[in-house]
């Protein structure tokens, strides 16, 4: 579960959040992310979501992996 | 590239496989230099399953060594707390509600898997906090939810404690048997007994803890650790950034899971835990009890605390061959142990390791047993 | 007619007339054969294949089919991927007092329905009644027999390079029936693949050669039927993981429970292992079934000792897969 896969919130309550995992859908709880807002993506442990993806952070580990990937050189290995 | 897109490149082959020989190049760096392999720890279950599954410890077995720790909370249990919740399931009216890793771990008699067939009420839930929708439908049974985990699991515990308290029931409690990272990396380090460069740290304890939780490794013990989420891409660049802290010599910390991990943590987590919970000491089974390595309920909440209103008895637990304790301290790996693969295989598990889903034995049998 | 099965449906007497008439005889058609103890059936003398299953499934109905549309495809299928050309069946059914009868007419509908598709016949059939808590709700048990053509089959003689193909999209079933159960609170957009294939596999057996083995991967999952082959047959199969086909919504309940697509079951899908040179011919005609449209390639057999299934992972290596241990739990974490 911690393996955490990328949850879009959908629909948001109270307490409560409609989340769509690659087109499933289930409802987490929302009280230890009460900022997050609709078309965030949460990471959910247990039916709890306990984190709010940050979108620009995401992007820039991507461009970190791309960085060294470069940066290898292709001739050792 | 859309959020989702985004995401999906942690598991992109092509970024994946180009950054194993990356991480190759500079593990050959690292032994050039110190004529030996760069050897890590990952402290969290998750990690030793994500690993294996993904490959990624198949890929880089003869360049860096990668050691399991004590990652899986129900493998890190006590044989005797385990003795202890599967004895609790015996009692009449009652209903035990748990995780489904706790199913099949070996007791010294039975497992609950046993006792659920024998005809006891034990539910496997996905939510844990179902289980207080399952209190609140059942007035008189008293329905206990076992409370095993670590930092990730344990605020969700607290947040059962919270709506059985709205619902104000009386037939609720938890038997809490959780365990905290900090203590036991800090038992690892005192003891000594393995040559460790750095700690992969667990990505989703961090997101309760926080990345600045972990200074205490570098300013004390001088050891590094990387911040690290579970996918490919993600695994393969936190042990690069360790092999080239190690190579340059200097302990940090490093969070290379920002994009969920904050600097301080969950602060709303915070809150609940300190609302609800107390340290205590545990017991860990190979470590014995280790002082304030685990959260207890306040004594304002005894209510709620299974271990105060039931009793059960257990005897010493039996005298097994299985030598978990040392897999989970990173001292032996699973083909070390007699019994691996022969006696003890994920059909008949003689340790919790071989079963829980995140159990450096189950994790070694399923994925690691020969190479290719 | 009554609303529920009672105890005297299965007595003997004049309920259980009506039922049989009602339900089971007017569905199935064959009148001679459902009102005799025992059915006579003619079929071309060749070997014949026999095969019997029983079902049991919660819940009755599900997306995508029911207890009786399984209980037909699941004989036929048995029949279907030994090479046999599937023609009766017989049924047997235990049902639970209190059983609603509109219930029990869908589902006979939906065995009648099914079987017309496959063409088979269903020739005798039986009901018992048990009291209510001693079952929940039907069961049924089929059991099918089908002719071997001459001519066609499987060799079962295996070479390298040989290829293994999977006719569709993997653990619809299990995902389908897991969340229809509704008890953990998560939806899929997915539908249980459960259907005939016997059109399907003939049509591969008769327009192309080279067919070693065909296998339907019901319980246990992709995964553990490969197992049983490459033990059975003492073969190396290699699979890749990015070659087998998974629906994105499968993916997504297999995160968050932490269940592994590779070990769920399917209804409606077969594992044909075929030569090499006849490979892409099999896909192209499974492909023009609407059971076989997302047919693939998944993997080869990479040696003829030691039997033992590796998945190679999207990083390029490879991980042996074993038969599914026990039932599987969602997970901690
Ligand atoms: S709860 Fe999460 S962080 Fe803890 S061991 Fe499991 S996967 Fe790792
Ligand atoms: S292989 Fe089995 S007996 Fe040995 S340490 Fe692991 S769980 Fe224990």
């Amino acid at each position: 579960m911690c393996v955490g896969v990328p949850a879009k919130v959908i629909k948001k309550e109270e307490y409560s959040a409609l989340v769509d995992v690659l087109g499933s859908q289930t409802t987490v709880g929302i009280i230890f992310v009460p900022e997050v807002e609709i078309g965030d993506y949460v990471i959910v442990h247990a039916g709890q979501a306990m984190s709010i993806v940050e979108e620009e952070y995401a992007r820039q580990s991507v461009e970190e992996w791309k960085k060294l990937v470069n940066a290898r050189n292709p001739e050792t290995v | 590239m859309s959020m989702l897109e985004i995401l999906k490149q942690s598991s992109n082959p092509e970024i994946c496989k180009p950054l194993v020989d990356a991480v190759i190049q500079k593990a050959v760096e690292f032994r050039q230099k110190f004529g030996r392999k760069p050897a890590f720890m990952e402290v969290c279950g998750s990690h030793t399953m994500a690993l294996a599954r993904t490959g990624v410890k198949q890929s880089l077995k003869d360049y860096v060594q990668l050691i399991s720790g004590p990652g899986c909370p129900v493998c890190v249990t006590d044989q005797r707390s385990i003795d202890a919740m599967i004895a609790l399931a015996e009692g009449d009216n009652r209903i035990i509600c748990t995780f489904g890793d706790m199913m099949r771990v070996p007791g010294s008699n039975r497992t609950l898997l046993d006792s659920k067939i024998a005809g006891k009420d034990i539910r496997v839930l996905y939510s844990p906090v179902d289980a207080v929708k399952v209190a609140k439908d059942n007035p008189d049974k008293e329905v206990i939810f076992l409370g095993v985990g670590f930092e990730t699991t344990i605020p969700i515990l607290t947040l059962m404690v919270g709506e059985a308290e709205k619902l104000r029931l009386d037939n609720f409690s938890i038997w809490m048997t959780t365990k905290l990272v900090e203590p036991v990396l800090r038992y690892l380090l005192e003891a000594g007994e393995v040559q460790l460069d750095g700690f992969l740290l667990p990505g989703h304890v961090s997101i309760v803890l926080g990345e600045d939780a972990y200074q205490y490794l570098v300013t004390e013990y001088n050891i590094s650790g990387v911040i690290t989420g579970f996918e490919p891409a993600e695994l393969l660049s936190g042990i690069y950034k360790l092999i080239d802290l190690a190579i340059n010599g200097q302990a940090s910390i490093l969070n290379n899971h920002p994009a969920v991990v904050r600097k301080a943590g969950n602060q709303v987590i915070h809150q609940w835990l300190e609302k609800y919970l107390t340290e205590c000491d545990e017991a860990w089974r190979g470590m014995g009890v280790i002082p304030r390595s685990g959260l207890d309920l306040k004594p304002e909440y005894d209510k709620y605390n299974a271990k105060k209103r039931f009793t059960v008895e257990v005897g010493e637990p039996k005298k097994t061959k299985c030598r978990c304790g040392e897999v989970i301290r990173g001292l032996i790996s699973p083909n070390e142990c007699p019994l691996f693969g022969k006696a003890c295989h994920p059909m008949n598990p003689i340790g919790p390791c071989m079963v829980s889903a995140e159990g450096s034995c189950a994790a070694y049998y399923q994925y690691m047993r020969e190479s290719f | 007619m009554e609303t529920y099965i009672s105890l005297a449906h299965g007595d003997g007497g004049e309920l259980s007339h009506r039922l049989i008439r009602d339900i089971f005889v007017s569905a199935f058609g064959d009148k001679n054969a459902v009102m005799f103890d025992a059915a006579a059936i003619t079929m071309a003398t060749h070997k014949i294949a026999v095969t019997t299953d029983s079902f049991v499934i919660k819940p009755i109905f599900f997306p995508g089919g029911s207890i009786g549309k399984l209980a037909v495809a699941g004989t036929v299928n048995d029949l279907a991927v030994s090479g046999a050309k599937p023609a009766y069946l017989t049924c047997g059914f235990v049902i639970e007092e209190g059983f609603p009868i509109s219930n029990l007419k869908k589902i006979v509908t939906d065995m009648a329905n099914e079987a017309k598709k496959s063409g088979v016949t269903i020739v005798a059939g039986d009901t018992k009644v048990v009291e209510r808590g001693s079952a929940d709700g039907v069961y049924i048990n089929t059991t099918g027999i089908g002719v071997y053509q001459p001519e066609i089959g499987c060799s079962l003689e295996f070479a390298e390079g040989d290829a293994v193909i999977v006719s569709g999209t993997i653990g619809d079933h299990g995902i389908a029936v897991l969340t229809a159960r509704g008890e953990l609170g998560i939806t899929a957009p997915v539908n249980s693949d459960c259907a005939s294939l016997n059109n399907m596999l003939e049509a591969i057996l008769k327009d192309t050669s080279g067919i070693k083995i065909m296998r339907d991967p019901t319980r246990g999952g992709l995964a553990t039927t490969l197992v049983e082959i490459a033990e059975d047959f003492q073969l190396t199969i290699n699979i890749q993981e990015t070659a087998i086909p998974v629906k994105a919504e499968v993916h997504g309940v297999c995160d968050l429970l932490g269940y592994d697509p590779l070990y769920l079951a399917n209804e409606g899908k077969a594992i044909i292992i075929v030569s090499a040179k006849e490979k892409d011919k099999v896909v192209e005609i499974l492909r023009k079934f609407p059971e076989g449209k997302d047919a693939a390639i998944i993997g080869s057999i990479s040696s003829k000792e030691k039997g033992r299934l590796l998945l190679e992972t999207p990083l390029g290596a490879k991980r042996l897969l074993t038969r599914l241990s026990g039932t599987m739990f969602p997970r901690i974490c």
